[in-house]
């Protein structure tokens, strides 16, 4: 078992001579914000043939990291949050619509994040940046917006931050079966130079230090996630972007048909966790 | 600086002779391996990068060793010079599933890096400074 290989590595290296270890979290931690307990671990979504249990990255970071994601004041992420707000009633474009003005209250995304990425009414799969384009260039007469621009990202926050606590529940059968097995297929192929794939850091070794990194179970129930080592928030596709660019491999476009269908399996794998946009992590 | 071998001495990756069991027992370069050399390949992130991976009790002024290999110590008991190499080159030839990459291959990789495109992660003569390195860790 990964936790237990290391503790006993942990315990070598204390018995050893003097050695920087970075700070771990505390995996039996759970998660509470404003008296909202969410669901960090659950039994694995039976698609998955290799784990019994899913676990959410929260529990794989520092006591530190996990503390800002449990207080909404401390939260960096929430300010993208307020940001989304303020957009969400702002008139733009040529036929002069707000979001609001179709979709009234904020509120009425709730549940949105859970589905996402989504199978649209053409039969193509779309990610939640997809949806909110399509709204601004058809309904608004608006220009879309960048993947990762800063309104882009404010949105998505707010508009997952509705779904807080909500169970992750992404659809992978009928229409979205094909785009699903693509994902699938994608995740088990080992990339780039360094010949590696998703499965062998995040299904393989989670729990297990790559150096100075504490190697997750790489769910995105917790995106767009406030990175401290981004100083800001960042979509699902720039984060599957940096791992696969660590292969040493070329990568795919952000809102590409391939990262899209990566996202969906990935999400597929949390089914069960609960969403926790905006989240803290490394 | 360990001499560099003259470019005709050096095996090219495509044609590294494997034994039975994947060891290789030819040096890559007829140089002999630096160990100092492959001790700062097997810790810098830009080479080796072994440490991301592999606990390693004789670098412990070193921050963050890795757990998803065996820990080291003592490799250089365990296993041969030849073993070490084959290992280093391609440790899918000994252990087929391995998450471990191939230091000396450059070809049979999905879309690698375009700059990356037949470039193997190390050098022969870094490979063998690392065996050489790896060949100290006694137990």
């Amino acid at each position: 078992m990964p936790g237990t290989a290391r503790k006993a590595t942990m315990a070598a290296l204390l018995a050893g001579t003097v050695m920087v270890v970075p700070a771990l979290g505390d995996e039996s931690a759970e998660l509470v914000i404003d008296g909202e307990v969410f669901v960090t671990r659950t039994e694995a979504p039976e698609h998955m043939d290799y784990i019994s249990e899913i676990s959410s990255g929260w529990l794989f970071r520092s006591a530190e990291t996990q503390a800002v994601q449990m207080d909404d004041f401390d939260n960096p992420g929430m300010l993208y949050v307020d940001g989304g707000l303020e957009e969400w009633t702002n008139v733009d474009g040529s036929e002069g619509q707000s979001c609001a003005s179709c979709h009234d209250d904020a509120e009425s995304m709730a549940g949105v994040r859970t589905r996402m990425p989504q199978v649209n009414a053409d039969g193509e799969l779309w990610a939640m940046e997809d949806y909110i384009n399509n709204c601004r260039t058809e309904r608004m007469g608006a220009e879309a917006w960048g993947w990762e621009s800063a309104d882009m990202l404010n949105m998505t926050s707010m508009i997952s931050y509705q779904s807080r606590g909500m169970p992750v529940d992404v659809q992978i059968d009928g229409e979205a079966a094909e785009y699903w097995e693509q994902g699938r297929e994608m995740y088990y192929t080992r990339y780039g130079q360094l010949n590696l794939s998703c499965a062998n850091c995040h299904e393989d070794n989670y729990g297990n230090m790559l150096r100075a990194d504490h190697l997750s179970q790489g769910h995105v129930n917790g995106f767009p996630v406030y990175r401290l080592k981004w100083a800001g928030v960042g979509s699902i596709h720039r984060r599957l972007r940096g791992c696969i660019s660590d292969t040493r491999a070329e990568t795919f476009a952000r809102g590409s048909d391939e990262l899209t269908a990566l996202e969906l399996y990935v999400a597929s794998r949390g089914a069960g966790l609960s969403v926790e946009s905006p989240s803290v992590r490394n | 600086m360990a001499a560099a071998p003259a470019l005709a001495d050096v095996v090219a990756p495509g044609d590294v002779v494997f034994g039975e069991y994947g060891e290789v027992e030819t040096s890559l370069t007829g140089v002999p391996g630096d160990s100092a050399a492959g001790r700062e390949a097997f810790i810098n992130r830009g080479l080796g990068n072994c440490l991301a991976c592999h606990e390693n009790s004789e670098m412990s002024d070193q921050p963050f060793h890795g757990e998803v290999g065996p820990m080291l110590d003592g490799v250089g008991d365990r296993w041969s010079e030849a073993d070490l190499r084959g290992i280093i080159v391609n440790s899918k030839n000994i252990f087929p599933d391995t998450i471990m990459p191939a230091f000396y291959e450059n070809a049979g990789f999905i879309n690698t890096r375009e700059d990356l495109i037949g470039e193997t992660i190390l050098t022969a003569q870094q490979v063998e400074d690392v065996v050489a390195y790896l060949m100290t860790l006694q137990d």
